[in-house]
């Protein structure tokens, strides 16, 4: 039972992570940068999601429209989305495009400070006290003879799944994903193809952002108390996940993100949880040394240059 | 004149590696660039199809056009240069299909794009049979069609190409430099750079000899290599 029970957030959590874990891998593998502001991309896009949520609420309440709450949800992450992916294009434009050239750790650095700007930038403009993301749908709980699922969780893995199989139907068949996975293997000769790389890379960051959005909003609809660092310690673990998913898998990323979730419920099943992350990134860390390139890292050539 | 090259200096940091260099090349036209290793025949590559930055007072121009306005994706997609790099390097994660495909990544012309995969494979037809294969399985000779094949498909105003017969067999680079002829014959032009000078200067009608970022002699073919120097130099005596 408590299998089962654990089960079930394990992939709940799962989700979150895969869908945050799928924009580090892109980025990284096509752009040969980790982007450590990727984290509070993610709780940007649960803010903005919040944001249009309770426009939309209000805009409803007023009478402007009558729609019910799941539409007003699907609505919000669809324009969320759309309006994260804006951030991510401008993070990379401002933060990352002129730094292409500069040694790698210029790049990590600039992450780590977008992120505290991000950070503090919300903090500004919305004050210490903590928002909460409105409810939108009402939890419904099934008993499958003594495990509990809401209509909340089940919708988080199939909108996480949904959206990562999207993606990787996008990078396997249209000509961008076909860029995309020539520039993880050789990103210097790309250009000679006619591609436009600066364009690639936006759309990489606008990708990875919409993503982010979706499981911030995810994550608002499960714990709706929103604040300013929460992407921090989330962004870390997906971080995590990416690496151990492998350079630029899609597939790998999202496994990786639910076995992350599944090590974290499971641990405290079987040992103290004061030790939970202790003993599960050491798990994480035993796999890395026998597979140091996560599960499905592709090959690429090392060449920086033509 | 189809492409006109003017004073082209390119520095790595400290390292001058051109001198300002001259040279044109005409429409229809092959010519070949000679000079030993490390004289600048990569270089002079890449600052046409501006994957170098090249320092001020450089004039390039291409039908007319000041080729220093072009981004590297638009030298190929708008001005139809391309540029078979050092060492091929193919896509070894795509198809062979994929990388063809990739190099018309601008272009909407559907139907033509289909009847030029087609020419491609009717010039090569070693790629048709391995169409699904990945192209880092393919072997080297195999690998050195699928470059230029893939530079035909990105742009033909201009084919540049560096060291297209660098680790082929003497047959096999005979049957490339057949390929190229053909090529060419259909209207693209070609800048060769070459070690294989002897080679080179059989194929091109033109040559230029560079040395240490410096072109030192230019001429049709034949002269260079009746040229004392050249042979002393490039030909073995
Ligand atoms: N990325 C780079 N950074 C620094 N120096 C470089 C770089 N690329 C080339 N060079 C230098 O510029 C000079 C010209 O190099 P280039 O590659 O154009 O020579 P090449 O004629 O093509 O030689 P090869 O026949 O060996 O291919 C060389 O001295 C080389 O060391
Ligand atoms: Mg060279």
């Amino acid at each position: 039972m408590v299998f089962f029970q654990n089960l079930i957030n394990a992939l709940q959590w799962g989700s979150f992570y895969a869908l945050i874990a799928l924009g580090y891998s892109m980025v990284y593998s096509i752009l040969m940068l980790f982007n450590f502001a990727h984290g509070d991309i993610f709780m940007v896009g649960a803010y903005i999601g919040f944001g249009v949520s309770t426009a939309l609420v209000s805009l409803a309440a007023m009478g402007a429209f009558a729609l019910p709450g799941w539409l007003i949800l699907v609505l919000t992450i669809i324009i969320s989305m759309f309006l994260t992916s804006f951030v991510g294009m401008i993070v990379e434009r401002v933060g990352y495009r002129p730094l292409r050239d500069a040694p790698r750790a210029s790049a990590a650095i600039t992450g780590l400070m977008i992120g505290i700007i991000l950070e503090t930038g919300n903090l500004a403009l919305l004050g210490a006290e903590r928002v909460k993301f409105p409810s939108l749908i009402e939890t419904t709980t099934y008993d499958l003879g003594g495990v509990f699922v809401t209509n909340k969780k089940i919708m988080i893995v199939l909108v996480s799944i949904t959206l990562s199989f999207a993606l990787h139907q996008f990078i396997r068949r249209t000509r961008w994903g076909m860029a995309m996975r020539a520039m993880a293997f050789d990103f210097a000769v790309v250009p000679l193809m006619g591609v436009p790389l600066n364009r690639m890379a936006a759309l990489t960051f606008a990708l990875g952002s919409a993503l982010a959005a979706a499981a911030g909003i995810l994550f608002g609809v499960a714990y709706p108390v929103l604040d300013p660092y929460m992407g921090i310690l989330i962004g870390w673990k997906a971080f995590v996940a990416a690496i151990l998913g492998g350079r630029g898998s899609v597939v790998g990323a999202t496994l990786a993100g639910f076995l992350l979730g599944f090590i974290e419920m499971f641990v405290p099943m079987i040992f103290p949880s004061t030790l939970r992350d202790f003993i599960a990134y050491t798990i994480v860390l035993l796999i890395l040394v026998f597979r140091p390139h996560g599960f499905f890292g592709e090959a690429y050539s090392a060449r920086l240059r033509l | 004149m189809l492409l006109e090259v003017n004073e082209l200096r390119v520095s790595y940091g400290n390292i001058k590696a051109l001198h300002g260099l001259d040279f044109q090349i005409d429409e229809g036209e092959i010519v070949c660039i000679i000079g030993a290793n490390g004289a600048g025949k990569s270089t002079t590559l890449k600052a046409i199809s501006r994957m170098v930055p090249v320092e001020a007072g450089t004039k390039m121009t291409f039908q007319g056009k000041d080729l220093l306005q072009y981004q590297p994706d638009k030298v190929v997609s708008k001005l139809g240069i391309s540029h078979v790099p050092e060492g091929r390097r193919l896509f070894e994660n795509l198809t062979v299909t994929e990388n063809l495909m990739l190099a018309t990544f601008a272009r909407r012309d559907r139907e033509q794009i289909a009847l030029d995969i087609k020419r491609v494979f009717s010039i090569f037809p070693r790629l048709e049979e391995r169409q699904t294969q990945k192209s880092g399985t393919l072997s080297g000779g195999e690998q050195q069609m699928l470059a230029v094949g893939r530079a035909y498909m990105s742009g033909r105003k201009v084919m540049l190409l560096d060291e297209p017969s660098m680790g082929l067999a003497p047959l096999l680079m005979m049957s490339m430099f057949e390929a190229l002829k053909e090529i060419n014959s259909q209207g693209t032009t070609i800048l060769l750079v070459e070690q294989n000078a002897r080679l080179a200067l059989q194929f091109a009608s033109r040559g230029y000899v560079l040395e240490n970022g410096h072109m030192v002699l230019e001429g049709p073919s034949k002269e260079l290599l009746e040229n004392p120097d050249v042979k002393k130099a490039y030909l073995g005596g």
